[in-house]
């Protein structure tokens, strides 16, 4: 018998996504950084020795240490507490300021959603840094102000999408369904719009906190966050920048950790958003 | 399997023929695991005849016709005692061959225009393209011989045409553009794959048309189709494909009038018409025989239970629905037919005031149900259901089988939760569906389930008027078969009246005690379904049915 070998059969993909797997160990590494992070870490992250200042990275210090000698992996994994908080605060702002913006403009009445949809409109022509900045320079630099500055000014953003969701879902089959049923209003409101609605959001959620960790970051960065004794990843980053000639990997190394927790908090997002399509 | 083989079929290579192929077969390999797709087909394609492939979806027939026109895929592995091209063996065919036999001796045309012609490209280009690739150097002449091909396959004004891109042309003329590219270079062999499913009946008579002209002259055609009454047209022999293999083969009339298979048997059963009504379509099980049922006795007319007196609807300037006005008696079945855009569909939402009227009314149990706000309307709401083409999407994507209907009960049926759960589980055994389905998600159902859920969720309010919009169109013939016998018994069970709209004359037919047919939102003609069958009297109902492919 002839075998014709038009297409070659494609190898059977791998059931694991090595992406997402790295992505959820990295963002695993950081919560429990964040909870408990003298288990991780291999000195006190104030612990001083001048002798060893300015070291680059070797395997008694793995990523180094600053100008008054302290170990920079320690001060790491010490500042994803406070990175995290941050992040998740103003994620959190933002998402939930979204949702209740974003329903009033799609099902509020014609004064409200016109009124409500140009604010958002406003809002979000500002860039988001130039907002953040506004509003820490009315607040004062600190971590509270750092949680407000973000969440509201990405907030817009979020608004918009929640706005779109909606509009979608009010106009889905099973609304039309629902209304030939003879259902009310607030009934169709809350079992089909609303949930149909926000579920997306969960994969918006994961990806808006790592967003929020670059924005809050690079505020701290440009001092406007929280004060220098603080390990805060955008603090180490504005600490390290003083050295960046003599020991770059002060500036660096900070830097990557926050790319990394931003790329796997959005690759978690991206696959929670592809499953969601799928219907899983 | 056993496969029914007539006399008339020997696969064995005959001088001449166009495209021989013995013992294909096809295995998709998918995530390590293996489908046998196409399981053995075997037949000979001689010059200016049509061999079609019939089967419902998953059959195998599509990737059959994909596979001999160079496309089945990645991941698929293709095996064959055979395949030959007049004299050529295709076995030892390299990719990059392919390309240059599709188009000079292989001409394809799939189902959907829109997503085989390039959308930027006007489709005069589009056919210029398959020229040039094939050696035709000038460009004026490839600009005559496309708009020549236009003419030639029926499309009006093709010098304006040309110009134009897919998105501007209607279904049809954007099929006849793909036909009009498959035949540019003259091909021995036509693969249509589905050609006329998405069209209107009569646009499909013009295309069948177009396809036996092609055949007339010489080209030989390979048809993939599931409808019947298309393959009856044109096809001289006739392969019936059923779980990748073929079980039944022989000539067109002989298959068509005489089945031998069993499988064969049911699907031209399956197929409705005139000749069906009163009739089951899908055998039940083989103990009770074929009971005829009784029709309900012509409803009276003063026992209306949805009245619609001279509804308009314009939309942005055009006029959707004109002064349309009809009456639906107790237990009975009113037909609308009507191809795309009669309005057949907004009329629908106008009787289900899901849409309002510009003008006219309506009245549903003799109280007004045009004209009156939502509010006053929704405890009657209950009382007519409706069922869609497309049930997924009437489905809330987060909610179980269990959760829709028992979401669908009325409140004020006033049912404890153990009652509810007793009303699901007998909602669901009226329509054949097993009790577990309650726990299941619908995208997780095939679409006759689906349609049964959606059926189910209708009957949950136990309403006088269940309107059903295309609610078979979407289906497998053999599918469409049961679902349409078990709205005939719920009918009678309960002595619900039905609105029922469809493109499909013959499923019309079948149902409907009474039609009305449609065109351009206007009711052209009105009357008993017999009458309008056996003797239109409109020039345009006449043209329909003219068009309809013969009853098999």
């Amino acid at each position: 018998m002839t075998v014709i070998d038009v297409a070659r059969a494609t190898r059977s993909r791998a059931r694991l996504d090595p992406a997402l797997l790295a992505s959820l160990a990295a963002v695993a590494f950081f919560l429990v950084a964040a909870v408990v992070p003298g288990f991780l870490s291999p000195h006190a992250p104030t612990a001083l020795a001048l002798d060893e200042a300015l070291e680059p990275p070797s395997f008694a210090h793995w990523f180094g240490t600053d100008q008054i000698g302290r170990d920079l992996l320690s001060r790491v994994i010490h500042g994803a507490r406070e990175s995290l908080l941050i992040g998740f605060g103003a994620a959190g702002i933002a998402i939930v300021a979204a949702i209740v913006l974003g329903t009033l403009a799609a099902l509020g009445g014609r004064v409200v959603s016109a009124v409500v949809s140009r604010a958002i409109e406003v809002v979000f022509a500002f860039p988001i840094l130039l907002l953040a900045l506004l509003l820490v320079s009315i607040l004062g630099a600190s971590a509270w102000t750092q949680v407000i500055a973000v969440g509201v000014s990405t907030a817009p953003g979020y608004a918009r999408m929640v706005r779109g969701q909606i509009l979608s879902a009010k106009n889905a089959g099973y609304v039309e369904a629902a209304r030939a049923l003879g259902h009310s209003p607030r009934r169709i409101l809350t079992n089909h719009v609303l949930p149909n609605a926000i579920r997306p959001l969960v994969a918006v959620f994961t990806m808006a906190l790592g967003q929020s960790i670059v924005w809050a970051s690079g505020l701290s960065f440009l001092g406007l966050g929280v004060a220098p004794p603080s390990s805060e990843w955008g603090a180490l980053l504005d600490a390290g920048r003083a050295f960046i000639m003599q020991a770059p990997w002060l500036t660096f190394i900070p830097g990557l950790i926050i790319v990394v927790f931003a790329l796997a908090a959005t690759t978690i997002g991206s696959r929670i958003q592809q499953n969601l399509e799928k219907g899983e | 399997m056993t496969i029914v083989e007539r006399q008339s079929t020997t696969v064995e290579r005959r001088a001449g023929a166009a495209l021989t192929v013995r013992g294909l077969r096809v295995d998709f390999t998918r995530d390590g695991s293996t489908r046998d797709v196409v399981r053995g087909v075997s037949f000979a394609l001689e010059p200016g005849r049509c061999v079609a492939i019939v089967g419902e979806s998953g059959s195998g027939k599509s990737v059959t016709a994909r596979t001999l026109a160079g496309l089945a895929g990645s991941g698929a592995v293709i095996e064959a005692d055979e395949i030959s091209l007049g004299a050529r063996d295709l076995t030892s065919v390299a990719e990059h061959d392919w390309r240059r036999i599709r188009g000079k001796q292989l001409g394809f045309i799939q189902q959907d225009a829109l997503v085989s012609l390039d959308p930027l490209r006007p489709v005069g280009r589009e056919i210029e393209e398959a020229l040039r690739l094939h050696g035709w150097r000038s460009r004026s002449d490839r600009r005559r011989k496309a708009i020549d091909l236009l003419r030639a396959v029926g499309v009006p004004d093709p010098e304006r045409r040309a110009l134009q891109r897919p998105h501007e042309l209607s279904g049809g003329l954007r099929q006849r553009a793909l036909i009009a590219s498959a035949i540019a270079l003259d091909p021995e062999i036509l693969i249509a794959d589905e050609p006329t499913t998405a069209l209107d009946v009569t646009v499909q008579a013009q295309v069948l048309a177009q396809l036996e002209t092609a055949k007339a002259r010489g080209t030989s055609i390979l048809l993939i189709s599931h409808d019947l009454s298309v393959v009856a047209q044109i096809a001289d022999e006739i392969l019936v494909m059923s779980g990748g293999e073929i079980v039944e083969q022989g000539a067109a009339n002989d298959v068509l009038t005489a089945p031998q298979h069993p499988y064969t048997r049911r699907l031209v059963d399956a197929v409705p018409g005139g000749h069906t009504r009163g009739e089951r379509l899908a055998p039940q099980d083989l103990t009770t025989p074929n009971l005829h049922l009784p029709r309900a006795a012509s409803a009276e007319r003063d026992d209306a239970v949805l009245e619609v007196r001279g509804v308009s609807k314009r939309f942005a300037g055009v006029t959707a629905v004109d002064q349309v006005s009809f009456t639906l008696g107790r237990g009975e079945t009113l037909g609308i037919v009507g191809e795309s855009g009669s309005g057949k569909s907004t009329t629908a939402r106008i009787a289900l005031a899901l849409e309002s009227a510009d003008e006219g009314e309506v009245r549903l149990l003799g109280t007004p149900w045009s004209g009156v706000p939502e509010r006053q309307r929704r405890s009657l709401r209950p009382r007519i259901g409706v069922v869609y083409q497309d049930p997924l999407s009437s489905f809330d994507p987060r909610w179980t089988v269990g959760r829709i209907l028992s979401d669908a009960i009325p409140a004020d049926a006033g049912l404890t939760r153990v009652e509810r759960t007793r009303r699901v589980a007998d909602l669901l055994a009226q329509v054949s569906l097993p009790a577990e389905t309650r726990g299941r998600l619908p995208l997780r159902l095939s679409g006759g389930q689906r349609q049964r859920v959606a059926i189910a969720r209708a009957l949950a309010t136990s309403p006088d008027v269940i309107v059903l919009d295309e609610a078979v169109s979407a289906l497998d013939v053999s599918v469409q078969a049961q679902i349409l016998d078990l709205l005939i018994d719920l009918q009678r069970e309960y002595g619900l009246s039905y609105l029922f709209i469809s493109h499909d004359l013959g499923v019309i037919h079948h149902m409907s005690d009474r039609v009305l047919v449609m065109t351009g939102g206007r009711v052209v003609e009105e009357g008993d379904a017999d009458r309008i069958f056996r003797a239109p009297e409109h020039p345009y109902t006449r043209a329909l049915i003219r068009s309809l492919p013969k009853p098999v």
